[in-house]
C-alpha cells in the first residue's frame, strides 16, 4: 500500500450529504475483475447525462478538476454497500483525500486498506473549506496525518482525529495481512482450542 | 461473577485470538461467506503474495449478484458478467472453496442460502463482502459487511484486526399491527435514527414486538441494520431461533445437537448489561410505510403525503428539492395517489418464503394492473422450490406476476432485471438510492404485501383495508 504521510493538492468540492456508493461507482461497473481502471467510471451517472455526454455543470467535469486529489464532501460520505471498487474508483481519479463530516464505516474501512485517507472534521470546518473550495478554482489543500492537520495558506488549521492503528498503517504504507500472519501461532493455539471445544 | 455482559461482548470476547502490542484485537471468523462481485481481486491478491485459503472448510461461496432470474441454462449474455461468475468458480475450485454454483439447486443470494442451509448459527462470528450481511445477526451471531480488502484479509488469515464497535439496544415496544410487517418496523427505525444513526454501533433488537418476529422476519429487520449505518444488527437466541435450526443440513445432529443447544442458550444480553446507546421505538400504531424520497430514511406512512421541504429531517432544503426531483414527486402529493410502473418482490431483505407467502395471500384471486410489470424473485433456489410445492407460484402466475429464478436481480440491477429511466418501482428491497435499480429508475421501498397491493391497484394501497380473496 502507498504510505500517505503528507499531502498538498488541488480541492474538489462535492457538497452533498449521504452520497453513498452507487453514486460513487454505478453497479455496471462492478463486473470487472481487475482492481484497476475504475476512475473513469467515478460518479458515472452524475457526470454523464442519459444521452452520454458528459455534463458540464458537475463539478468532476470541470478544469478544476483535472489534477484534483482532495475531495470534500458532506456527511455519511460512502454510504450503503461494501464495494471496494467505490474506494479503487477515487484513487485510481487521482485522490488522495476525501474530507467529510462523516463517513460510513465499511467505507472509512476499505480507504484505510488503500491509501486513501478519510478526514473527518467538524461539519463548520468542512463547511468553510467548501466556501473557500467554490470561490477559488486554485484552492488547495495540506492534508498532514503525521502532525494530523488539514490547513490552507489562508488561515484554515483544523486538527483531525483517525484511530491509532490505522494512522500506523497508512503512515508506514503496511501490509496488514503480513501483520496478521505475524501472530500465525496465536491463531493456531485459537483453532486448536476450538477444535478441542467442538469435541 | 462476571459483569453483566450483552450478547455482543459476549460474541466478541469468544473470538479474540490475541491483542498484539500496539495493534487492533485479532478477531477470529467462523464463516466466511463469498460472491463473484467481490471476491475475484482478494483471490488475485493472494496468488500475487503466494497466500493460501487458511481454512477452505470455514468458506462458502455462491454466484448472486450477476446471474440472469430467467430459466437457468440460458447463458449470462453479458461477457463481462460471465467472466466474473466463471472467475469464482475457477477460484473455488483452486483455493478448494465449497460453491453453490448457478447450476446447484442450493444456490441463492448469499444471505438467504447460509441460514436456511444451517450455516449461520449463534454465537458465530461471520463475514462477506457485502453489507447486508447483517442479515444473519437474526440467529443471534455477529455478521458484518467487509470490502474485498478485508475478503483477501480473511481468506489469508481467518482473522480479521478490528476495534470492538460500540453497542446500541434498540428496544421495540408494543405488538406490530395486522399488515405491519418487519420491513415496516425496519423503515421506522430509520425513519427515527436516521441513515447514519448507528454508524459506529452494532445493533441488537430487542422488545416484545421483535421476539414475536419469526426468524424470517427478523432477518428482515437485521438486514436493513446497515442502512441506518451499523455494519451488524443481532437479536438474543430464543426458541425461536432454535426451533429455526433444528433440521437444517448444516447444524449439528443427534448428541452435537443437544450440546450446541446449552451452549447456544448463553447467546442473550444478561439482565444489568449496558450499552452504549439506548434507543426506543413504539411499534404501537406503526403504519405500513413507503419511502418517497433517495434514502432508506425518507419515509412516510401510506397514509401520509409527500412531505414539503420544511418536513423532511436531517436534510437541507435544497437536498430534498434534489430528491423530489429526482423522485418526480410534489409535495403534498398523498403516498397512495402515486402511481407505480413496476413491481419487484424479491432481495435479501424480503425474498424468503414468508415473504412470498404473505405477498400471494394478496395477490390471490387478483390480477396485475394492466399497465405495471411486476416480478417475484425467490431469494434461493430452496425458496423457489417450497413455494411451489405450496402452489404459491401458481397463484402469482394467475394473478400476472413473473415467477423466476433466484439472485439478487432488480434489488441491485447488475443483471438484466432494471427499471428504465423514470420507471416508478414498488420494491421490497433495501436501497433507494439514485440510480439503484436502473439509472434514473424511481424506487419505493415497501413491505412484500404493500409491493403485492399495489402491483394489483396501479398505486400504493394500505394493505390494512384489503380485501383478502
Amino acid at each position: 500500500m502507498q504510505p500517505f504521510r503528507r499531502h498538498t493538492g488541488p480541492v474538489v468540492p462535492l457538497d452533498r450529504a449521504n452520497i453513498d456508493t452507487d453514486q460513487i461507482i454505478p453497479k455496471q461497473f462492478l463486473k470487472r475483475i481487475e482492481r484497476t481502471g475504475f476512475g473513469e467510471f467515478l460518479f458515472f451517472d452524475w457526470r454523464h447525462r442519459p444521452d452520454g455526454t458528459l455534463d458540464p455543470w458537475f463539478v468532476l467535469n470541470q478544469p478544476r478538476a483535472a489534477g484534483a486529489t482532495v475531495l470534500v464532501a458532506g456527511k455519511n460520505f460512502g454510504c450503503g454497500s461494501s464495494r471496494e471498487h467505490a474506494v479503487w474508483a477515487l484513487a485510481d481519479f487521482g485522490f488522495r483525500a476525501v474530507v467529510a463530516p462523516s463517513f460510513a464505516d465499511i467505507f472509512a474501512t476499505n480507504c484505510a486498506k488503500n491509501g486513501l485517507l478519510a478526514v473527518v472534521l467538524r461539519p463548520e470546518e468542512v463547511g468553510e473549506i467548501v466556501k473557500r473550495a467554490t470561490a477559488a478554482a486554485n484552492y488547495q489543500l495540506t492534508v498532514d496525518l503525521e502532525d494530523c492537520r488539514v490547513s490552507d495558506d489562508e488561515g484554515v488549521s483544523a486538527r483531525f482525529s483517525i484511530d491509532e492503528f490505522t494512522r500506523h498503517c497508512l503512515l508506514e504504507g503496511l501490509d496488514e495481512i503480513g501483520l496478521t500472519l505475524e501472530e500465525e501461532a496465536e491463531i493456531a493455539a485459537y483453532e486448536t482450542r476450538l477444535a478441542r471445544r467442538r469435541g | 461473577m462476571s459483569e453483566p455482559g450483552t450478547l455482543l461482548d459476549k460474541i466478541w470476547m469468544d473470538h479474540v485470538v490475541c491483542v498484539p502490542a500496539g495493534r487492533l484485537p485479532l478477531l477470529y471468523i467462523d464463516l466466511h461467506l463469498v460472491h463473484e462481485v467481490t471476491s475475484p481481486q482478494a483471490f488475485d491478491g493472494l496468488r500475487v503474495a503466494g497466500r493460501g485459503v487458511r481454512q477452505p472448510g470455514r468458506t462458502v461461496a455462491t454466484v448472486d449478484h450477476n446471474v440472469p432470474t430467467t430459466p437457468r441454462g440460458t447463458p449470462i449474455s453479458d461477457p463481462i458478467a460471465a467472466l466474473q461468475v466463471e472467475t469464482l468458480a475457477r477460484n473455488a475450485k483452486e483455493f478448494g472453496i465449497r460453491l453453490f454454483d448457478i447450476d446447484s439447486p442450493d444456490q441463492g443470494i448469499v444471505h438467504v442460502i447460509a441460514p436456511e442451509l444451517g450455516l449461520t448459527q449463534p454465537g458465530m462470528t461471520i463475514v462477506c463482502g457485502d453489507s447486508h450481511t447483517s442479515t444473519h445477526g437474526a440467529l443471534g451471531a455477529l455478521a458484518f459487511g467487509i470490502g474485498t480488502s478485508e475478503v483477501e484479509h480473511v481468506l489469508a488469515t481467518q482473522c480479521l484486526p478490528r476495534r470492538k464497535p460500540k453497542s446500541m439496544l434498540i428496544e421495540v415496544r408494543g405488538r406490530l399491527g395486522d399488515g405491519v410487517s418487519a420491513k415496516d418496523l425496519a423503515l421506522a427505525i430509520i425513519r427515527q435514527i436516521g441513515t447514519d444513526g448507528a454508524t459506529g454501533y452494532v445493533i441488537e433488537y430487542a422488545g416484545e414486538a421483535v421476539r414475536s418476529l419469526s426468524i424470517e422476519g427478523r432477518m428482515t429487520l437485521c438486514n436493513m441494520s446497515i442502512e441506518a449505518g451499523a455494519r451488524a444488527g443481532m437479536v438474543a437466541v430464543d426458541d425461536t431461533t432454535l426451533a429455526y435450526l433444528e433440521g437444517r443440513r448444516f447444524a449439528p445432529r443427534g448428541r452435537a445437537w443437544e450440546e450446541a443447544l446449552s451452549g447456544w442458550r448463553r447467546f442473550h444480553s444478561d439482565p444489568g448489561a449496558k450499552y452504549d446507546a439506548v434507543v426506543e421505538v413504539d411499534a404501537c400504531g406503526l403504519a405500513p410505510l413507503v419511502t418517497w424520497g433517495t434514502n432508506p430514511g425518507m419515509v412516510a406512512p401510506v397514509t401520509g403525503r409527500v412531505p414539503d421541504k420544511s418536513e423532511a429531517h436531517g436534510l437541507d432544503a435544497a437536498g430534498v428539492a434534489r430528491m423530489l426531483e429526482y423522485m418526480g414527486l410534489e409535495p403534498g402529493t398523498p403516498i397512495a395517489a402515486i402511481a407505480i410502473d413496476r413491481v419487484f418482490i424479491g432481495s435479501c431483505t424480503n425474498s424468503r418464503l414468508e415473504d412470498l407467502r404473505a405477498a400471494a395471500r394478496v395477490a390471490k384471486g387478483y390480477r396485475v394492473a394492466p399497465q405495471v410489470r411486476a416480478m417475484v424473485v425467490p431469494g434461493s433456489q430452496a425458496v423457489k422450490r417450497a413455494a411451489e410445492q405450496e402452489g404459491i407460484d401458481r397463484i402469482f402466475r394467475e394473478a400476472g406476476f413473473e415467477w423466476r429464478e433466484s439472485g439478487c436481480s432488480m434489488c441491485l440491477g447488475m443483471n438484466p432485471d432494471i427499471l428504465q429511466p423514470g420507471e416508478r418501482c414498488a420494491s421490497t428491497s433495501n436501497r433507494n438510492f439514485e440510480g439503484r435499480q436502473g439509472r434514473g429508475g424511481r424506487t419505493h421501498l415497501v413491505s412484500p404485501m404493500m409491493a403485492a397491493a399495489a402491483a394489483i391497484t396501479g398505486h400504493f394501497t394500505d394493505i390494512r383495508n384489503w380485501q383478502f380473496r
